[in-house]
Order: structure tokens, then sequence, then C-alpha cells
């Protein structure tokens, strides 16, 4: 077994194992359930507004080479730069190129699940820069030295308690059970990183073509500051985030934040499309936009299922995904969580590392109900398993189901195995419980059930003589 | 109208009881039933593991067997979605293509024939019980079954219809997944039983077994006292 499979079914036992914390994930859903149900209901109809949306998605990655281009002539036209990153290595070293060069000290960041998947503050820490996480979820995170737990929610698993333990650790901050007095902890500490920091990065949620616009969805306030006080902005933009019109916003803004969390709308949506102007005040001296690949291209090339790029990142399938609820976010060991990423990871990673997370699905089909860009994310998890065994089948497995396909086509020996194993089954006891038992993945913590006295077609058959 | 009856493998072995109940429903209403005896497995586990190669011969075996018969019930929204939705895909482009397409049409998971084709909603059952519905996600999802077998179970006399919180969240047992990765199906299996048993309903009913497998598995273990039954076990009884 490679080692992301080993970690993961590691990480999965342990979590289903602390019923403590499956409690909580599922209690802290709890509330974004019945707030999506209701604004979902403001939307005229939510069936067509996933249609539409599904259509323009599609529309952008279909022809990104064109709309691609188009965003950046429009940026730079503006005093942007655009960086085209064919990989995570590129595009850390332009950032960290860019950073030496201005003499860059401090660094903000405001949340960006794009520079997760590079593992960009990694990098930047490595290379001597300070750089602080100014969302509150991903500042806990940050301060525990974790990944984010969720695409959306970053420290969805931790209670009151255990960040005001953690403020108290590293802050040196008096313990206090009130979100208010916590989320004050952390902004007297920000505003401060702010007003110091030389760079501000950022991410986005979308990219707008047609007026070469970044679109950034929050509820914190805290991007505004990282993208407008340092003299630097630095956005990490995957090349799949572009939308062909601005009016495409009109859908795309309530959608993602009802399907996200529950709101229909973000406290702030802020578009951004260069540098300080001439004659303006403030603002960034220097954009630039990073425009990243990172095994995207590859996954578009795949015709079956580059519907996948669609995603918007919204976080909808991890909220429903039963798997997700049990193992938590932390045990996938991806960038991506939950369904979206088990169906991404294997282009983004390669497939032969993180196949298992495609098998570690009852196809439930949830996630793809939820997914507002209509993504068949179920299907492409069955997709991945069947080129998993395509690409590097393993010998006793395909044995397996070549005995099982010579069985099924043939009811005389269907007939032959199914008597074999009522032959079999009664001397099950035997091995019971011990490694020698077929059945004791089952059996371990589920009865097995007993052979009928007689099967059904025996049954068929002698009414059929009466 | 004469119709084929496709009893999934475990069924046939396991829960013959729900198959026989099935045929008892069908031919109330007036039914013949014909259940061809060549029929083995709708190859499911293999197209659901990725070996598609295998789960095809199974498929071309199954749509030889069906090939002349009129309307085929199965008892089973996941071998149904197999067979309606996962035929056509598995042969797409191949020349078994109409073929899967014209067995898919004519197939119909065992509520959705009673309710939708025949549009029988009380097949005049008596059963005195307060029932909570399980939906499997292959007959809720792929089939788009949430409300056929609901609309049954609410014309059966005496039967008080609870709706559980999770009704629609997997029970975990996905086929092969529930022993790849028996944790998590188990923790999925805890989740279900729990709202299950939140209604304080006496049987849980479901129109798949194999939910049912996996809901009475971990029920057995746990010794909660609650039944499950077979939604075509429950619509038998007089």
């Amino acid at each position: 077994m490679n080692p992301h499979a080993k970690q993961f079914n590691a990480a999965a036992r342990s979590t289903t194992a602390d019923l403590h914390h499956r409690e909580w994930i599922q209690k802290a859903l709890g509330g974004y359930y019945a707030k999506r149900d209701e604004n979902k209901d403001r939307f005229q109809s939510w069936s067509s507004a996933r249609t539409a949306a599904a259509a323009i998605k599609q529309e952008a990655i279909t022809h990104l080479d064109r709309y691609l281009v188009e965003f950046a002539d429009r940026l730079e036209a503006r005093g942007a730069k655009v960086f085209w990153a064919p990989d995570a290595q590129e595009a850390r070293d332009y950032i960290v190129r860019l950073a030496r060069e201005k003499q860059v000290r401090s660094i903000i960041k405001s949340k960006s699940m794009t520079s997760e998947e590079i593992h960009l503050n990694d990098t930047l820490e490595r290379e001597g820069f300070e750089v602080v996480e100014s969302d509150l979820g991903e500042y806990i995170v940050q301060l525990r030295k974790e990944a984010p737990y969720h695409l959306v929610f970053p420290a969805m698993h931790l209670n009151r308690g255990q960040i005001s333990d953690l403020f108290q650790d590293k802050l040196g901050s008096k313990p206090t059970n009130n979100p208010g007095d916590l989320t004050m902890i952390a902004r007297n500490v920000m505003r401060r990183k702010f007003c110091e920091a030389d760079m501000g990065i950022s991410g986005a949620n979308f990219a707008i073509a047609e007026t070469g616009m970044i679109s950034i969805t929050e509820n914190e306030g805290n991007a505004r500051l990282t993208t407008s006080l340092p003299p630097i902005h630095v956005a990490i933009v995957g090349i799949e985030k572009v939308l062909p019109k601005l009016t495409d916003l009109a859908l795309f803004l309530p959608m993602l934040s009802t399907a996200g969390a529950g709101q229909l709308l973000t406290c702030y949506n802020t578009f951004y499309g260069g540098p300080r102007q001439p004659g303006e005040p403030d603002g960034p001296r220097e954009f630039h936009v990073v425009l990243l690949d990172n095994g995207r291209t590859r996954l578009l090339a795949d015709a079956e299922q580059r519907n996948a790029l669609r995603c918007i990142r919204c976080g909808a399938c991890l909220n429903v995904c039963p798997v997700y609820k049990n193992v938590g976010g932390h045990s996938y060991g991806t960038t991506y969580q939950g369904p979206i990423g088990s169906v991404i990871t294997p282009h983004l990673r390669g497939l032969r590392d993180w196949k298992h997370l495609s098998q570690a699905s009852s196809l439930c089909g949830a996630c793809t109900e939820a997914c507002p860009v209509k993504i068949d994310l179920h299907h492409h998890l069955l997709r991945n398993r069947r080129n998993a065994v395509t690409s590097q089948t393993s010998v006793p497995e395909k044995l397996l189901y070549q005995g099982f396909a010579f069985v099924m086509r043939r009811p005389e020996f269907y007939r032959l195995a199914a008597g074999i194993a009522r032959l079999l089954r009664p001397m099950q006891w035997l091995v019971q419980g011990t490694w020698l038992d077929p059945l004791r993945p089952w059996t371990k913590t589920r009865s097995f059930p007993a052979f009928a006295a007689k099967s059904f077609r025996e049954q068929w058959n002698q009414r059929k003589k009466t | 109208m004469n119709i084929s009856l496709i009893v999934p493998c475990f069924v046939d072995q396991f829960y013959p009881q729900a198959g026989l109940d099935a045929v008892k429903v069908l031919e109330r209403l007036g039914m013949i039933v014909n259940f061809p005896t060549a029929q083995t497995c709708c190859g499911q586990p293999a197209f659901n593991s990725g070996y598609w190669n295998e789960a095809r011969a199974v498929a071309r075996h199954q749509m030889a067997v069906f090939r002349d018969a009129g309307a085929v019930v199965i008892l089973s929204g996941s071998c149904g979605a197999m067979v309606k939705v996962f035929y056509p895909e598995l042969f797409q482009g191949q020349p078994e293509e109409a073929e899967a397409k014209t067995l898919a049409a004519k197939t119909y998971e065992f509520s959705d024939f009673l309710v939708n084709k025949l549009g029988v909603l009380d097949v005049g059952a008596q059963f005195s019980a307060r029932v909570t519905f399980h939906d499997g996600c292959h007959g809720l999802r792929e089939l788009g079954l949430k409300d056929p077998p609901r609309q049954l179970l609410r014309h059966v006399r005496g039967l008080e219809l609870v709706e559980m919180k999770e009704a629609e969240t997997c029970c975990g047992f996905g086929g092969t997944f529930a022993v790849k990765f028996p944790m998590i199906s188990t923790a999925m299996a805890e989740v279900k039983c729990k709202s299950a048993i939140e209604t304080r309903a006496s049987v849980i009913v479901s129109n798949d077994s194999s939910c049912l497998m996996q809901i009475r598995g971990l029920l057995d273990r746990q010794q909660y006292p609650i039944k499950t039954l077979h939604l075509a076990e429950v619509l038998a009884r007089t």
C-alpha cells in the first residue's frame, strides 16, 4: 500500500473511532443545512440556476485559451503583471523572487486554497519571510501548524475552548469562551500585521475575462486589507477560475455563498482590476497575478472528466458527504478534501498515489446532488476507479473479478458457487474473528446474514412443479 | 401483463422472502410473473471496483436473458440503477449500446413499477406498525424514486410512516466499500441507525436489501430491538 493510502486509512480509523469528534462535525454543519435551504428557496429556481451556472463554467473551461488571454491582456493594460505558472514550483519561485527583489520582510495573506495547493507558506517561511494568515479560521490553523480542515471552514473542527487555549499559549491572552472576545484577540494582532506588511497575498474566487478583474468573496474584510494596505498585492489564481462576463457574477456570487456557507451573499464581494492608477490616492503600487496550471490542463485534456474544472470551491460537496463527515478533513492528506478532492487529486497529483480516495466512497451521490455547477462527482469516482485498474492492475483482484465474471456468465456455475458457499458458511465459525476469516472486515463490527434455508430460485422452481 | 422479475443475487441467497413477497404482490395485482432462472448478478461489484470489461461480460449475459422479456421488474434500487443507468454507460459507443438502452427503458424498480407504470398506490396491504423508510442512494438519486415507496407505505392500513432526520443519508454499505473501508462504512451505519432509532419506529423499511443487510448487521451487533423489512415484505401482508 502506498504511504498516502496508509496515512488515509490510519487517520480515518482514528477519526471514525472518535465519536466526540464526529458528533462535533455533524453539529457544526447542522446550522449550515437550514440556512442553505432557506437561501436556495430565495432563488427563483435553484435547479435552473445550477443548469445556467454549469453551462457558463463549461463555456469558460472549453474556451480557456481565449478567456485567459483576454483576462491577462485587460489586466496588463492597467499595469498589472501576469505570470503564467505551469506548476507549483514555478509559482513559488516567482513569488519568492519578487519578495526578495522588493526586500519584503513581512507578508499578510487572505484565504487561498490555491496557495495551500502549492504549499506557499512553508516555502516563504523557509526563505525567511514572516507570513501571517488574516482569515480568522486560517489564522487559527496556522497557529496550530495544521492544514485547513475544510475548503471554506478551515477551523470547523475546533471549539471555543480549544481556540482560547491556543491563543493563551501562542499569544498570551486571557482565557475566554466568548467568540467576540476571541475575535478581538486575533484582530489586535492582525491589525498590526496589516500595517507592517510589505506584501499581501490573496487568492481569487473568480477571474473575469471581459473586464480583467479578479473577484474575492469574504466575510471578515481581511481580504480587502490584505489587498489594499501593503504596497504589493499578489493574487494566486487557478486557471479554471475564469468566467466570461462581469454579469456572470450576478449568478455566481449568491450561488457560491449559498452553496458554500448558507449565506445569500457574503459580507464583502470585491473586484480588483490592477494596481493603484494615476491620480488614485491608495491601493497597492504593484499588482501581480499568478495564473496556476499545476495539472489543470491535464484534467482539461480528459474529455470525460474535464467538467470537474467547473468547480468553484464552495465546499457544498464536503458538507453533505457522509464520508467527509465521519473521517474529517485532515484524514484525506490533500489540499482539497471531500468528494471534489477525491475526484481531482488523482489528476493533479497522480492516480497511482491517490486512487484510494476514489475507492473510499459508498458512491451515494449526495455530492453530485449538492454541486451548484452540476459536476457528476460520484460518477467521476467510478471513472477514476476504472482508470486505476487500467493503468495499474492488482493481479489477485483481477483474478477475483475474472472469476466473478466467469461464474456470473454461467447460471450453472452461479448455482454451484452458491452451493459451495453454503457448505463453507457453517465452518466460518472456526475462523470467525481471526485473520483467516474472509468475512472479518464485515463481521468485526456487523453481523453477517445466514444463507436462507432455500434460495429464491429453489423455492420458485418448487412452486412451478406444484 | 406479463412481467419478468430480477431478483438480485444476494436476495436470492439471503433474503428470498423479499422475492417471494414481491411475486405475491405482483400476482395480487393480476400480473403474470416470470422468473428467468438463467439470471445471475447485474455485475455491479465488478463495475464499482473499476473492472468494466468483466462487468460488461456479466451485463451481456443479463441482457441476453431478458432480451425477449416484456416489462422487467427489479427488486433493488441499486441493481436497478446498474441496469437502467450504468449498462447504457458501459456500452456507450459499442455494438450493444442499443440493446442496453432497450433493457434500461423496460426495466422498473419494484416501487417505480407499481406506482408509475401500474398507477397503483394501494395494494391492499395491512400492517400495524410504526415504520420509518430508508432511501437506498441509488434508488433515490440515480433513479429519482423518493416518493413511490412512501406513497405505497402511506396506503398500507394500520401503518404509521415517520420520517427519520437522516432518511436520505447513506447507510454506508456501498458494496465492496463496506469491506474495503469497514471503519468508515460502520461509522456511516451508526449515524443511520441512530437516526432511525430516534423515530421510535419498530421497523425500518427499504426498497434495497443491500442497505438492510448493512443496517441489520449493525443493529444485531449492537442489539437494538428494531426490525428491518423489504418494502415487498410489508406490501404482501394482508
